[in-house]
């Protein structure tokens, strides 16, 4: 796959050859982050911008310093790990709420494959600018997963997008009525809430069932038996 | 004694790291495809967690937390908050003390080495390593407690992947539908077994 124009460069990762559902990387720290649109959505910006400013710093000290292959690892760790601590600090100080809900997941952003993978496979060999496309993209990529796993976890699970009602639940009052000899009745909401879509294994079912949408429609990316 | 083993146990079944909180997924799905391979990488990640966890309660506790320099005597270093560089130092210790376990094993026990061969550089990205670390920090365990903790959660890692790989041998002879070959059909299966870890939570310990 010749990878040409800078276009080519930042769509491909998204649907061609998505992150997650196709090089299986990065699925490890975000699945946990992904019982509310919210947190999904600011983890998706701490990742875009860690995979694309990691992959163009790692592409410019590969050009401009020459590192040898021996260390190589240790340099992108580093590297790695100080743009962590940067987005870690600004989510302490500007969201702080929300870093508390994300707690450990921000620092596994390092460990998170995607960056990684795309600053050894695609960085290395490639002038800055376009791996900085190249990570940007993975990172959209993966941020699309991530937001269709939200989507259905807090719509099924909680009623809500965004923290928006969008369904009344069954557990609270929306209004009363009283009929005809006076009594007054509760009106319930009439949306019962999917315990399951909050708790662990409905991300693995949800991602499990969006590769299979995945592949049915671009079937090329089947594997082989 | 026995809150020591109930964190123990509470580390391999309650709070499994794979199951229950997702890390270490990359290498997870990866390399269970065959039992002996997914017993070899578990194995190392039960050695390198009971080591790194420890390692880096110390270097929490007597360097990074605030107020941990306190041992120094010096007046200006007593209530420095050096937390900001724990990522940093954390993966630091990881990479290294792969390197170095890699070393020694290499030179004294070169069967285990043979065996672990090339999970052990695959370690140092794994996020269940990072994730043992860094629950260590949320947490406050001290030195005991985070021994206990590295090798419990080392421990439920491997029982995951273990079970994983068991299964998705099995697996290769059955009929999957097309689209769902591979990769689908095994975020089920996690998802089951995710469920049925689940079962554990309701013990109270």
């Amino acid at each position: 796959m010749a990878k040409t124009t800078a276009r080519d460069v930042l769509f491909d990762p998204v649907f061609k050859n998505n992150p997650i559902a196709l090089q299986v990387l990065g699925i490890c720290s975000a699945l946990a982050v992904t019982t509310k649109m919210e947190t999904a959505f600011v983890m998706c910006v701490a990742v875009i911008l860690v995979t694309g400013f990691s992959s163009a710093s790692v592409s410019l000290t590969h050009r401009v310093a020459g590192i040898p292959g021996s260390i190589r690892i240790i340099v992108q760790m580093t590297i790695i790990a100080s743009l962590v601590i940067v987005v870690d600090q600004l989510l302490k100080a500007f969201a702080f709420t929300i870093s508390q809900q994300l707690s450990v997941f921000v620092g596994l952003i390092i460990t998170n494959c995607i960056v990684m993978g795309r600053a050894e496979g695609f960085a290395m060999k490639n002038p800055p600018g376009f791996s900085f496309l190249d990570g940007v993209g993975n990172g959209l990529g993966y941020s699309l997963m991530l937001i269709v796993v939200a989507f259905f976890r807090e719509l099924l699970g909680s009623g809500s997008l965004f923290g928006h009602k969008v369904a009344s639940l069954s557990s609270e009052v929306v209004g009363s009525t009283a009929d005809a000899s006076g009594v007054v009745q509760q009106v319930m909401g009439w949306y019962v809430p999917n315990g399951l879509m909050l708790l662990p294994p409905s991300a693995f079912f949800i991602i499990g069932l969006s590769i299979w949408a995945l592949r049915t429609w671009r079937p090329e990316q089947v594997e082989k038996e | 004694m026995q809150e020591h083993i109930s964190l123990f146990v509470k580390a391999v079944f309650i709070e499994n790291l794979a199951l229950a909180f997702f890390l270490g997924m990359c290498t997870f799905l990866a390399v269970s495809k065959n039992v002996k391979t997914a017993m070899g990488l578990g194995l190392a990640v039960i050695v390198i967690q009971g080591i790194t966890v420890p390692a880096n309660n110390v270097i929490f506790q007597h360097l990074l937390k605030p107020g941990a320099l306190a041992w120094t005597g010096a007046a200006q270093l007593a209530d420095v908050d050096l937390t900001f560089l724990g990522l940093i130092s954390y993966i630091g210790v990881i990479a290294a003390m792969v390197q170095i376990l890699e070393m020694a094993l290499d030179r004294y026990f070169p069967p285990l080495y043979n065996t672990l061969g090339i999970f052990l550089p695959l370690i140092t990205v794994n996020c269940a390593i990072l994730g043992g670390s860094l629950f260590m920090v949320q947490r406050d365990y001290d030195f005991v407690q985070s021994v206990e903790y590295g090798f419990g959660s080392g421990f439920g890692w491997a029982l995951a992947i273990v079970l994983l790989a068991g299964i998705r041998e099995k697996l290769k002879y059955s009929d999957v539908p097309n689209g769902l070959r591979g990769l689908g059909i095994t975020f089920i299966t996690v998802g089951l077994m995710a469920m049925a870890f689940m079962s554990f939570s309701g013990i109270k310990l």
